[in-house]
Parts: structure tokens; C-alpha cells; sequence
């Protein structure tokens, strides 16, 4: 049977560029480039390893600034079969719930698929929780830290990332799931697929064309978190420096020290 | 919604078959703080098949309340019975928090949770702290790989939930209240309703139980180590002081050891009683991962070395001679007392 | 066109290929770029200067509008010893005379703009594909290979610079020798404005090219260059390989020491450095020059060898560009006969050798035997330096004249050695 899937994808700052100005404790933007949210990738590989052994497409969905719509490109290079932009100033300042809502209410506009993956999280907020709130606002279930998804003839049997292990667990479409990185390395786009991506159309929403929207439930008013405020995280009062001419009284020190502070 | 309707603080009390998750415990004694400071009760929520373990251990940390929910649909955490049950128990009692472990299962539980309740959620927090002019509690949680922490407020609707980062706070048994309240609520889930079914449980392979996570000593080593031949002194050093190996990210992705022993920010938290890391330069991504250690101690031979910033103990010198110098002069203190 | 075959594919995005791909796209072509880096100029760090004569003619008026750094207004020349120098300091406003005009440029940012530009007339740009081979089929260059895709196209233009592998693996080029190339490195080091305008007494947009002999190469032959950016400057230094490896400095020392030589140290003191690269670059004049044309395939700028060292002039940017022009004529006249033989492509060369860019090249060739003499670095500059300083030195006992100085030297070094010099110089 054919699958739709929609993927989520974020567009963040490469966080290994970032730079945060220690005045102001606001991150410096300028110079750092942007890049498609990791595990989003992930998420896609997912999608297009199902895609090709079930059959069906792979739509990338992503909220964000115009120039988001590069990443969906990128999206589209790799082997999506669409890609939706929904972008608008109003959504500025959505928290993770307000994001869920316009996403789930895109799954209904441009579904109905079975399948909506996510990345386990996102390189910026790192909170990974708009998976589940999607989930949540269309009623279906979700799997989270998703290392392996396949397909039997009841549903999926899923294997879940969790501390010390991995669970398997057995269900059935529609899901959300979050997926890690483990088993879906995204693959690189072929040449040809860059090319045609640069022609292909990129379908693009509003508050005024996304259909259902209530203005109500967006940006800071619609969020019921926001950022007080943001700083980087203060140095620690400097220690103790332990420089002896060899090694051996270096230990020696350390030892005696360590002991006196009952660490050993 | 009237926020002035929301009362107590609650604690998600994460567990399976009697065996709680630390992070879990490390909550009820934070939690009893943010709770004395906005002047409310304290309440630990326990789920399970069994629940009484659980609760007798909970006991201990000082909680004022249990309320426990127990049913065979619980024997395995999946999340449409736990966001059942949580939800109504929050509609009836209407707690103003709900601090939740950020384990897997915990963040799958409580952005779900809260989209359900149409409420606000914070994830991997690293500090909660009541604000007692917003009468809101300051979330302040690590963003952008830890380069930056920011202060998160749910100042709108309630209850405010948020998972907090394991091994950030410790656990504390003050001991049972004796005016303790224990609940028992019945909420039972017809088995439709329940989408997932675990299947099976399997342990990392090579993984004896023991997590990096719960180590009381981390010995802890950088991209200096060129290959696993160079190990000994420091595998050693461990084995001396009862602790356990962690690495850096270029190790893992040498294939040195597993991510599971990969100490940071995409790695492990970890808050051992005493760390000490060798050649290890102190990028942002693996100290906020060792932060909340009592005691840190960095071995470089760079005396500018970054990690030097937030170390107790700063040892200049070379991470192999340091290394097997501390091995020689444990064994011979050792050996002297014995 | 067809999805599947191209007119053009372009590899590497430098100058060349970016000029070459843009003028082919304004004519019609489909062109495709393909880039190793993120972008075009990713992997092209550091800056330098870049003649404006010929890519003014390809886009009039472009400094305009693409991100050059300063127009250089002032020339500056230094001999240094040891611990002695001479500077000559020339300031004209012919250098600003449109024609005469030079630019500064990072090329990572300048890089990138030729390529949008390219992209703006319809010229396709993959980034982060490393081309791995060419197809070749019946002996006819046919398409690249990248990461075993293959993409098919009428030509290939290599644009892959100095150390082209596609253009060896045709056998159309010799693998470089260490005596045919210079090795240098850059690096770009941050300073404000004002501190930029200050130490090289400039204003606005206003730029210096500065060139450094003697010293400064420990006698090898080569030499140091600074251009000011608008907030950091470039400065490096560039050695024939072959002697640098029979030399006792490492290039890294010697960047150290000319860095902290007391005409230098003042212009980078308390900069922060934020960009250091090491690249090769073609040496030996026409020798160098490999086969240009094949079937199916052009070679151009550094590729093909078309840089001009001469110390004080370092040129490759503007000849890269005229390599460009001559290739895309080329090319719109094969597709005009539809005959993409070497034959018809052979074209290319014709243009090139009536261009003044081989002109140059040739000329050189004697100019480079000249340069070979190691005294240029060594013994001359530090006669020259020497002279000038005791020239203004007050002391007692009896005066010397500049000319009983002059024969002194001439003594010291040997009369018939400069002789010779002197008439190599007369030679060219």
C-alpha cells in the first residue's frame, strides 16, 4: 500500500558556528549559516526509505521565515516529492504548542497522510516536543526517539531509543514519530536532484490560505510559554592550579588535595 | 482560567515494577524546595501496575502527598493511558506544576500532556525556581548545543509542566512525613483506547545495567587518546577509585566506545561525585554535561586549556604521565594502609 | 534541452569558471556549475588583488555592485634585510583611471557574487560535488562523474585550478613539479577600520597593495604581498617549492619572521587572525601551459597554468577572466556548428594566443630565467638597503661618496656576476 508521509522540517542556526555576545546574551545571527535542522534530516531519510521500499510520497512541511523555503529545496533535492512553506510574520514567537497547531492544521490541509515524521528535536530549542503536540491535535498516537520503523501487516513494529536499550513496540497508522539518528544517516543529494529542486515549485501558505486558522492561537499571544529571558551560561570561579615540576608531584598533590576535600 | 485556581506542586514519579528513575527522586527533593518557597504541598504522582515499592520509597524523600494511580494498563509506560490518566487527575486536582523527569518516556509524556491540558511546557530544564514576583516558576533550560540558557515562563495557563534534566538536582531522604496523605485514584483504560503495545525490552548489547549516568567516579578522556592501547592508565585509575570511563564525541565517532559512555550535551548528563577529565579541551558541548559534578578535576597540558574555567582541581600536564603517576601513588597509599 | 544533457558543464567555481559560466548562460546555454565547496569561493579563503581592465569588459561597471573590498590607490614596494629596509611608496590617481583600476578582493565573498551573477543569467550551480572523473567516450570527453553519478554535456570547461587532476587524468596536463610552482600562504587578520586607514594612511575606500623582497624568503626566490580589506588585510608570502624544501626555514617560520620583521610588525600588531590557507600556484611561465583543448574540453584559468608572478604585479584573477571570454567565444562558435571536436575548440587557443594574456605569459618566460638568480633575493637587496641606509648615516672620519660605496659593493660581490645581471636585465 502507498504511504503519505509529511515530514517536519526546521530550519536553525548551525549551532557550531554560533556566537552569543557576552554583553547582551543575544546570539549573534550575522555570518552563521543556516541549516536544516539535523535530525529533521533524519526524519527525512526515514521517510524516503519507506517511501522506496512501500511506495507512495514524502511531502516537507516547514514553518519559517521566507528564506525557509532553501531548505525545503534541499528537502526536495534529496528526494521529497513536495514541499509546503507556511510563512507568515504572525507566527513570530510561536512556542512548541502554538508550532504544533499550524503544523497539525497543514497535515489536514494538505494531507491526509499516514505517516508524519519529525527529528527527535531541534538544534536550537532542543525540545522536542512538537511531535507529540501534533500528534496530540490530530488525535493520533505517536512514537517518539524512533531508531527503526518497519512495516508488517498489523502496522509498524517500531524501535524506540531509550536509556539503557531499545523498546520495541507494535502500532498501527497514523502515527507521529520522532526519529533518531541511528539507523536513518540522510543520504546526500544526487546532482540531478539539486538541479531539478532549483525548478521545482514550492507551494507556500499564510495565515490568510492556511485553512482553519485561528489567529487566537499563534505567535506570543497563542503561546502559553515565552522566553523571559536568555543569557550564556556564566564561568565558574577558577580553581585550584596544580603545576609541580613532574608529573609524579603533580599526582601527588592532586591525591592529597582530593583526599583532604573527601572526594576519594 | 483563574491561575490562583492551581495549587501544589507535583512531581511525576516515573517507575516499573517498584524501580523509580533516580531523576525521579532528584525531583521530590528539588520539588520540595519550589514547594516551600511558593508556600504549597508537595504531591508525588505514582503510576504503575504495582505502585507500592514505589510509594514507600517516595515516602522518604518528604513529600506531603502520594496520589497513585494502579491498573494492569500501566505495567508498561505507552502514552495514550499515562496522558489519560495524568490529565484527569490534573482536571480534578488541579496542581500549578507538574515536574516530570526528562527521560525518553518522560518527554514523550509531557509536551503531550500538556497540548492535551492546552497548557504550557518546558523541556529539559536545568533549574526551576519559583519567581515570587510573577508567582510563576523560571524554567531555565540549556538551547543552541548549550551556548546559550534560557529562561522559560508559562504565565498564562496552568499547570506549568516542564521535564527536568537527569542528574542536575540530588536525591534527599529527610524521611516520612507524618501527616503523609496517600490517594488512590481508579482510572481505568479500556484496552481500544490504548494505541502502542510494547513488545520487548532489549538491553544494549556489552551494557552490564551500569550507567555512566549514576557513576559515583567518571574518569573522563579526550581526542588525545589515539587508540585503545592507550587506555590502561586510565581504565586502571577508574577501576582504583571505583569509577567508570566516559569519553568525548571524536572517541565515540572512533568507535572507541559507544555513545552511551559519551559524556554532554548529545551525550550523558552526568553529576558524579568526582570527575576528572584528561586531555580534554573543554568545548561548550561536553562541559555542560558535567556541571552539576561535586568535585571537577581537568588534567591539560594547555594551562589555558577552556575546561580549566570550571574546574576545582587544574592539572597542567600530560594526560598519559598524570595519568599513571595518580595510578602509581593510589596503589601506594593503598598498600601502605593495608 | 534535454534533463539529461547539458551544452556546458563547468567545473570549479573560481573566476574562471564562474566568468565562463555566466557569459555562456547569457547567451543561451545551458551551463552547469559544479562547485567541491558550499558555495563558489568556499574554498578560496583569503583575497587578493584583481586587475579590472578584463572583467570590466565582461560586466561593466561591476565594482559597483560586487563586494570588492578597496580600490587601491597606493603602491608600495619594500627591499628588506634583516633588520634594514627601503620602501617605495607610490600614490597616483592614474591607479584609479578606469582601465588602470585594481581592487582588492576576499574571494570567498567575491567568489560567491560571480556566481550569483552566473546564476542570474541562468547558469545552474551544484555546490559540494567534488568531480571525480570525466566520462570519456570514443575519445571524447563526454561529462563528469561525481560520486558515481554521471551528468552528460556537450563540453567540459575544467576550471579546477592550479592542480588540476581532470585536466592530468586526460593526460593534457604533467603532473606539477615542485621547481614549476610557488607554494604560498595568506592569511587574512582582522583589524578595524580605523586602524587599517592609520597604519597605511588611507581613507574611505581606498586600498594599498604592498610587495616585499629580500629578507623576508631568507634569499629564496619569492616574496611577501599585504593588501588591505576593508576591515583586516591579507598578507602572505609565496616561495618557488623546490627551493623552499632545499632552504632551512620551514614557510611557516618564515611567515613568522616576516611577520615580526620591524617594517611588518607595526601593520599586524594586535590583529586577530581569522583566516590562514596554504595553496599552490603555476610558476613556470608557457611551460606550464598544458594542452588547452581537447574534444569535449577546454582548460582554463589556473588550470591552465595562466598566472603571472612577477613579484611586484601578481596576476591570475584578470588573466583567469580573459581565459574565460576566449573559452566561452569558443564554445558559442562550436555550438553555432554544432562540432565540439578539438578541432573546432582549438578555437580557444587561437583567441587565447592573440589575447594579451599568453602575450604576458610568454614575455615572462625570459623575465622567469632572471628571476631564477638567486642574488635577487640575497645579495641585492641587501647592497641596495644597505647603501641607501649608509647614505644617510653621519659619523666622523672621512666621508665616503655614494660611488665609492657603489664600487665597494660591486667589489665585494664580484664584477663579472653583475655584469651578466645587468645584462639579463638589458634583455628584457
Amino acid at each position: 500500500m502507498n504511504m503519505k508521509i509529511m515530514v517536519c522540517v526546521k530550519q536553525v542556526p548551525d549551532t557550531e558556528m554560533i556566537k552569543v555576545d557576552p554583553v547582551t546574551g543575544s546570539l549573534i545571527r550575522e555570518g552563521v549559516p543556516s541549516i536544516i535542522n539535523p535530525f529533521d534530516l533524519n526524519a527525512l531519510e526515514a521517510a524516503l526509505q519507506l517511501r522506496g521500499e512501500y511506495g507512495g510520497n514524502v511531502a516537507a512541511v516547514c514553518m519559517g521565515p521566507p528564506q525557509a523555503e532553501e531548505a525545503l529545496r534541499d528537502c526536495l533535492a534529496m528526494g521529497a516529492d513536495s514541499a509546503v512553506l507556511i510563512s507568515d510574520r504572525v507566527f513570530k514567537d510561536s512556542d512548541t504548542l502554538a508550532t504544533s497547531y499550524v503544523l497539525s492544521l497543514a497535515a489536514r490541509q494538505f494531507g491526509p497522510f499516514d505517516l508524519i515524521l519529525c527529528g527527535k528535536h531541534s538544534l536550537d530549542g532542543e525540545t522536542g516536543q512538537v511531535g507529540p503536540q501534533i500528534a496530540e491535535f490530530l488525535g493520533w498516537n505517536q512514537v517518539t526517539y524512533v531508531s527503526k520503523m518497519t512495516r508488517t501487516e498489523e502496522g509498524f513494529v517500531i524501535d524506540r531509543e531509550m536509556e539503557g536499550g531499545i523498546e520495541k513496540v507494535m502500532t498501527r497508522t497514523p502515527i507521529v514519530c520522532t526519529v533518531t539518528k541511528t539507523h536513518y544517516e540522510p543520504r546526500k543529494a544526487t546532482m540531478k536532484g539539486k538541479l531539478m529542486a532549483k525548478k521545482a515549485h514550492v507551494e507556500t501558505v499564510d495565515s490568510k490560505t492556511l485553512n482553519g486558522l485561528d489567529t487566537g492561537r499563534i505567535g506570543l499571544v497563542g503561546s502559553p510559554t515565552s522566553v523571559a529571558k536568555s543569557f550564556v551560561p556564566p564561568d565558574g570561579e577558577p580553581g585550584t592550579v596544580i603545576e609541580e615540576p613532574t608529573a609524579v608531584e603533580s599526582a601527588a598533590k592532586l591525591i592529597k588535595l582530593l583526599t583532604k576535600a573527601e572526594a576519594i | 482560567m483563574v491561575k490562583t485556581d492551581y495549587k501544589n506542586i507535583w512531581v511525576y514519579v516515573e517507575q516499573k515494577g517498584g524501580e523509580i528513575e533516580s531523576v525521579s527522586l532528584e525531583l521530590c527533593s528539588e520539588g520540595r524546595k519550589l514547594a516551600d518557597s511558593c508556600g504549597e504541598r508537595l504531591v508525588a504522582v505514582v503510576i504503575g501496575a504495582q505502585t507500592d515499592t514505589a510509594c514507600s520509597s517516595v515516602e522518604e524523600t518528604g513529600v506531603d502527598e502520594i496520589i497513585y494511580v494502579k491498573g494492569d494498563e500501566y505495567a508498561n509506560y505507552t502514552t495514550d493511558p499515562y496522558v489519560i490518566a495524568m490529565t484527569k487527575l490534573c482536571e480534578k486536582y488541579k496542581p500549578s506544576a507538574v515536574l516530570i523527569g526528562a527521560t525518553s518516556n518522560g518527554r514523550d509524556l509531557a509536551p503531550r500532556l500538556a497540548a492535551r491540558l492546552r497548557t504550557g511546557s518546558t523541556a529539559d530544564a536545568t533549574e526551576i525556581i519559583f519567581n515570587p514576583e510573577t508567582e510563576d516558576i523560571d524554567w531555565t533550560k540549556p538551547s543552541f548545543g548549550g551556548n546559550l540558557m534560557a529562561t522559560i515562563v508559562c504565565n498564562k495557563t496552568r499547570p506549568q509542566i516542564g521535564t527536568v534534566r537527569p542528574a542536575t538536582f540530588k536525591r534527599a531522604f529527610p524521611g516520612k512525613k507524618s501527616d503523609l496523605i496517600l490517594t488512590r485514584e481508579d482510572i481505568s483504560v479500556p484496552s481500544e483506547e490504548i494505541r502502542t503495545r510494547v513488545l520487548e525490552f532489549i538491553k544494549d548489547e556489552g551494557d552490564d545495567g551500569s550507567k555512566i549516568e549514576e557513576a559515583d567516579v567518571v574518569i573522563c578522556v579526550g581526542a588525545g587518546l589515539k587508540s585503545m592501547d592507550q587506555i590502561s592508565p586510565f581504565q586502571e585509575l577508574a577501576d582504583l577509585l571505583g569509577g567508570m570511563i566516559g569519553v568525548t564525541r571524536p572517541l565515540v565517532d572512533k568507535g572507541f566506545y559507544t555513545v552511551k559512555r559519551q559524556v554532554g550535551q548529545s551525550g550523558k548528563i552526568i553529576g558524579p561525585k568526582l570527575y576528572i577529565g584528561f586531555g580534554i579541551s573543554g568545548a561548550i558541548q561536553h562541559t555542560a554535561g558535567i556541571t552539576s559534578s561535586e568535585v571537577i578535576v581537568a588534567v591539560n597540558n594547555n594551562p589555558n586549556a577552556k575546561i580549566f574555567g570550571c574546574a576545582h582541581y587544574a592539572v597542567v600536564g600530560d594526560m598519559f604521565e598524570v595519568a599513571s603517576a595518580l595510578v602509581e601513588e593510589l596503589k601506594a597509599r593503598r598498600n601502605g594502609k593495608s | 534541452m534535454s534533463d539529461d544533457k547539458f551544452d556546458v558543464i563547468v567545473v570549479g567555481g573560481g573566476i574562471a569558471g564562474t566568468v565562463a559560466s555566466y557569459l555562456l548562460a547569457k547567451e543561451g546555454l545551458s551551463v552547469v556549475l559544479v562547485e567541491r565547496g558550499n558555495f563558489c569561493g568556499s574554498k578560496n579563503m583569503t583575497g587578493g588583488r584583481l586587475y579590472a581592465y578584463s572583467l570590466e569588459e565582461v560586466m561593466p561597471g561591476f565594482a559597483n555592485e560586487a563586494p570588492v573590498e578597496r580600490k587601491v590607490f597606493k603602491e608600495r614596494i619594500s627591499l628588506l634585510t634583516m633588520d634594514q629596509s627601503v620602501t617605495l611608496d607610490v600614490r597616483s590617481p592614474k591607479f584609479a583611471e578606469s582601465g588602470n583600476d585594481s581592487y582588492v578582493v576576499l574571494r570567498s565573498s567575491f567568489d560567491r557574487w560571480l556566481g550569483e551573477k552566473a546564476e542570474s543569467e541562468g547558469a545552474m550551480i551544484v555546490a559540494g560535488y567534488r568531480v571525480d572523473d570525466l566520462i570519456v567516450r570514443d575519445d571524447k570527453v563526454c561529462g563528469i562523474i561525481s560520486n558515481g553519478e554521471e551528468m552528460d554535456a556537450d563540453v567540459v570547461v575544467l576550471a579546477d585550478g592550479v592542480n588540476s587532476l581532470l585536466a592530468e587524468k586526460l593526460g593534457m596536463k604533467k603532473p606539477l613539479r615542485p621547481e614549476h610552482v610557488a607554494v604560498g600562504v595568506k592569511e587574512v587578520i582582522q583589524l578595524t577600520r580605523g586602524e587599517i586607514d592609520e597604519r597605511f594612511g588611507l581613507s574611505g575606500d581606498e586600498g594599498c597593495a604592498w610587495s616585499f623582497f629580500g629578507a623576508n624568503t631568507d634569499g629564496i626566490q619569492g616574496g611577501g604581498f599585504l593588501y588591505t580589506n576593508k576591515d583586516s588585510i591579507s598578507i602572505g608570502l609565496t616561495c618557488n617549492l623546490q627551493k623552499l624544501s632545499e632552504g632551512s626555514k620551514p614557510l611557516m617560520q618564515l611567515m613568522n619572521d616576516f611577520q615580526s620583521h620591524p617594517v611588518v610588525a607595526p601593520l599586524v600588531k594586535g590583529g586577530n587572525l581569522i583566516e590562514y590557507s596554504a595553496h599552490l600556484e603555476p610558476e613556470a611561465g608557457a611551460k606550464m601551459i598544458p594542452q588547452l583543448y581537447g574534444n569535449g574540453v577546454l582548460v582554463i584559468g589556473d588550470a591552465a597554468g595562466l598566472t603571472l608572478n612577477l613579484g611586484h604585479k601578481v596576476r591570475g584573477m584578470d588573466l583567469a577572466v580573459i581565459s574565460a571570454q576566449c573559452a566561452a567565444q569558443a564554445i558559442l562558435e562550436a555550438k553555432s556548428r554544432e562540432d565540439f571536436t578539438a578541432s573546432s575548440l582549438r578555437k580557444y587557443k587561437d583567441l587565447l594566443d592573440v589575447s594579451s594574456a599568453i602575450q604576458n605569459i610568454e614575455a615572462r618566460d625570459k623575465y622567469l630565467e632572471f628571476m631564477e638568480n638567486p642574488l635577487l633575493y640575497n645579495a641585492y637587496p641587501l647592497m641596495i638597503v644597505d647603501m641607501l641606509a649608509r647614505l644617510f648615516v653621519v659619523k666622523g672620519g672621512r666621508a665616503q661618496t655614494i660611488f665609492d660605496d657603489i664600487l665597494k659593493n660591486i667589489e665585494a660581490l664580484g664584477k663579472n656576476q653583475i655584469e651578466n645581471d645587468f645584462k639579463a636585465v638589458k634583455k628584457l
